[in-house]
């Protein structure tokens, strides 16, 4: 493994740099038929669950195969991709925002054998490569995090879940039987960087024990200050800890006013939150982003703590599993979860998805929760 | 024979969603065999110690990677992610696992010959693991080390074009739905938009002077497929204020039954026949529909562009033409404060090159925020801090009634002097000539 250097040259870091280039211009990689129709499309249609075509002015045609697939991925299985893309779609394909991969091909022929090559594909544990799927009133792919594989900070894992929910919710990638598209998320901290607060379902890794305090360490590893600041709840106190002798600074925590969102450890290393048995999962529902006949929507925590199961979460995956059949058999045409939650009342949801309602579901985090209360005489028995 | 024996994570092989575990083996498989003679830059056996962590983390239901690390490119601020592995002796291969963001083209469109340019820099200067993609929206290279950093930045910027994204208190990766490129409903060119401003922001992007992150994203309509609404310190949503166009003809083949409704999305169940009035009518928000004989009628001046006729009916509604875009401001996920909704700032401006009129709009909101703002607090939380009145004095706004879901339901005003005849310079002993103590 002898050290190959690019041409970067560490004593004069300057020479020759290239820096502030940004990406490459999406216009490099359109297809030509959507170069020359980009702005100029009509309308859209389903051929199939995953399969669709989109029509232009000129009377092009494009059709996309969307397909699944874990958004960690490697390069093996990207040069899988490329080769697919080469053999149907002249080399182009895109990705969603919702880690599907888009194969897009100009005629109507192109479609049946590129679905079949990519049904075909199979890894070696048995799972799809390439399961087509994941449009129109149906289940899409998960959005999540890191977890895991990558993360400081989790409360679960991502990609396990992931898989785990997937494999329960497959029917759905593959079907439209929805009374409208259901969206499921996973963030694996409540830092959210997947923003899974508006999903129709949101998988959320959340802690339940306050940070532990490395003392003997947390004044050489942290500023004290950034960490006190960092308390939402003004929980995090300074203080002086005596060990063998020593008078070291470090923190108290008032643990009775912490809410577990580890802020403090983002700020400071000397404080982890993670536990086996206190870290897992609360289950969120009824959010959107979408502003089709009602406003986007946060999504409700409805369940406050399922366990990390670990490798398939089965509590986590069988409550999701429930909330989707009771708001299949349930919701309207065109009736998003939240929307339907909404219209049969909460205390029905709570009712007909079988979830026990605690009292850790009733807000209690400043001026807002007030608002949640209910402020009226009508409710349902 | 596995490096690491993986009895749970092997669980996850079986099932039909694509196994992240398979991939990872698979992978492990192609760096021993060698077969491309890559001499790779990073432990060939990579893989083989994240699997082996990632089963240990499944063994302890807690996480082996250290917190953090600052490492970077030189002159850059962010676009690297430091990651240690807190087992090293157990997963040398892993002790140093640095992220690369980098940053993505517009509407994730790709040919496969660039993708094979990525795959070979990432499999001989990285693991080979990637996210395609990470959740703002940059291709995400997962694992290498430090001395291969700017080695891997040199040849990404000199080869490919190709720069990386941005992380920390900077501008992050901007990122956009697929937009005019192939999407009716799109009201704007999502692409060249986000890629004009990526470009005019590269100093934001890669040099942190921000007191946090800060998120553009650009949604082509208002059904927002990249969530801009809920995520993006500014969003960028297309809308339209003329009138939205009816094809009758089409219409009637939607009521005829010829043609699915919401493009036959809804083709796994028998709901019935297609009933526009119930379907489309009585799902207005608005009430702004109705059927004079077989024409349906809209009025127009009352909609407030909630998409779902025009969703429902494809081929027989389309979106005006007279297009621009709102300016949503201020979202972000709960930390700290709980979670908010971008509110609206600019309900209407045109989308034109070279996008004059959004610039300002950004940069006045950057020095108020750059101003005012505190270390981490995000544009969302600044605004409730000092309120929405802050905002429209930063950005030079003229106060509409489209900004509020309602107006206020106290009284209490901040009046200020200049609002109130005579200002609030008083003489006392002038008033108790009329008013006795």
């Amino acid at each position: 493994m002898a050290f190959v250097s690019s041409g970067y040259n560490p004593d004069k870091p300057m020479e020759n740099r290239i820096s502030d280039i940004g990406p490459r211009k999406f216009d490099e990689f359109y297809p030509p038929v959507i170069a020359k129709n980009k702005g100029k499309w009509l309308y859209h249609e389903y051929i199939q669950p995953g399969v669709y075509y989109h029509v232009a002015e000129s009377g092009d045609k494009v059709f996309t195969v969307r397909v699944g697939g874990a958004r960690l991925m490697s390069t093996t299985h990207i040069r899988e991709i490329c080769e697919i893309a080469e053999k149907h779609c002249d080399g182009y394909l895109r990705f969603t925002t919702r880690n599907n991969v888009e194969f897009l091909v100009d005629s109507e022929d192109k479609v049946k054998p590129l679905v079949e090559d990519l049904e075909s594909r199979k890894f070696a544990g048995g799972s799809f490569k390439f399961p087509v799927g994941g449009t129109g009133a149906g289940i899409t792919n998960i959005v999540h995090t890191q977890g895991w594989i990558h993360c400081h900070t989790p409360a679960t894992d991502a990609s396990g879940p992931v898989k785990a929910t997937m494999d329960v919710l497959f029917d759905d990638f593959k079907d439209h039987r929805l009374p409208a598209h259901l969206r499921v998320s996973l963030a694996c901290c409540l830092n959210m960087c997947g923003a899974v607060h508006c999903s129709d379902i949101a998988i959320l890794g959340y802690h339940r024990k306050p940070p532990l305090l490395d003392h003997e360490y947390l004044d050489k590893m942290c500023e004290i200050p950034l960490a006190i600041a960092a308390c939402p709840t003004a929980a995090i106190k300074p203080t002086k800890i005596e060990i063998e002798g020593k008078k070291l600074n470090s923190v108290a925590v008032n643990e009775s006013r912490c809410m577990f969102c580890g802020n403090c450890y983002t700020m400071c290393p000397s404080m982890p939150l993670a536990d086996t048995e206190g870290d897992g999962i609360v289950i969120m529902a009824g959010g959107k982003v979408s502003n089709r006949i009602s406003a986007p929507k946060f999504s409700k925590v409805v369940v406050a703590f399922l366990p990390n199961e670990a490798p398939r979460w089965p509590q986590t995956t069988a409550t999701i599993k429930n909330i989707v059949e009771a708001y299949a058999k349930d919701a309207k045409k065109y009736e998003r979860l939240g929307e339907w939650a909404e219209r049969i009342g909460w205390e029905r949801f709570f009712e007909k998805c079988e979830l026990e309602f605690t009292h850790h579901l009733i807000d209690d985090f400043r001026d807002p929760a007030y608002f949640t209360w209910r402020q009226t005489t009508q409710f349902k028995f | 024979m596995a490096k690491h024996k993986t009895p749970l994570l092997d669980q996850l092989e079986s099932g039909p969603w694509p196994s992240f575990v398979s991939d990872l083996k698979q992978q492990a498989e192609v760096r021993a065999k060698n077969e491309a003679n890559i001499e790779f830059q990073i432990p060939v056996d990579v893989v083989e110690d994240l699997m082996g962590v990632l089963e240990l983390s499944f063994k302890h239901g807690r996480t082996h990677w250290k917190h953090g690390g600052i490492v970077g490119v030189f002159g850059y601020g962010g676009g690297v992610i430091g990651r240690y592995c807190d087992q090293p002796q157990e997963f040398p291969g892993v002790a140093h696992f640095h992220t690369m963001r980098v940053n993505q083209p517009g509407g994730k469109f790709y040919t496969a010959e660039y993708l094979r340019q990525l795959c070979d820099l990432w499999d001989f200067r990285g693991s080979g693991i990637t996210n395609m993609h990470g959740s703002t929206g940059d291709i995400i290279f997962l694992g290498t080390t430090t001395k291969q950093l700017e080695e891997i930045f040199y040849e990404m910027t000199h080869n490919l074009n190709q720069d990386l994204g941005g992380s920390g208190s900077n501008l992050r990766t901007p990122s956009d739905c697929i937009g005019q490129a192939r999407c009716e409903f799109a009201c704007y060119d999502t692409q060249a938009l986000c890629y004009g401003l990526t470009q005019e922001y590269q100093d934001e992007l890669h040099r942190p002077a921000f007191p946090y992150k800060f998120k553009f994203k650009f949604d082509g309509c208002p059904n927002c497929c990249v969530a801009s609404i809920a995520r993006a310190d500014m969003a960028f949503i297309g809308t339209w204020r003329d009138d939205i166009r009816i094809d009758q003809e089409a219409v009637a083949a939607y009521i005829g039954g010829e043609i699915a409704p919401n493009g036959g999305a809804h083709s796994g169940r028998d709901w019935g026949a297609f009933d526009i009035q119930s379907e489309i009518i009585d799902n207005c928000p608005t009430d702004c529909m109705w059927m004079e004989g077989n024409k349906l009628m809209i009025d127009n001046k009352e909609c407030n562009r909630c998409m779902h006729c025009i969703n429902a009916m494809p081929r027989a509604l389309r979106i005006g033409e007279d297009t621009g875009l709102s300016i949503l401001v201020g979202a972000k996920a709960p930390i700290l404060d709980g979670a908010q909704m971008g509110s609206m700032l600019v309900p209407f401006v045109k989308a034109e090159e070279p996008y004059d009129e959004i610039k300002e709009v950004i940069e006045a909101i950057w020095d108020w925020w750059m101003e005012e703002g505190k270390n981490r607090e995000r544009l969302g939380e600044l605004m409730k801090r000092q309120g929405f009145q802050a905002l429209l004095k930063a950005t030079g706004l003229d106060p509409d009634p489209r900004m509020v879901q309602e107006p206020r339901s106290n009284p209490y005003i901040f009046w200020n002097e200049d609002e109130v005849e005579g200002g609030w310079e008083r003489d006392i002993n002038e008033f108790r000539k009329y008013h006795q103590r």
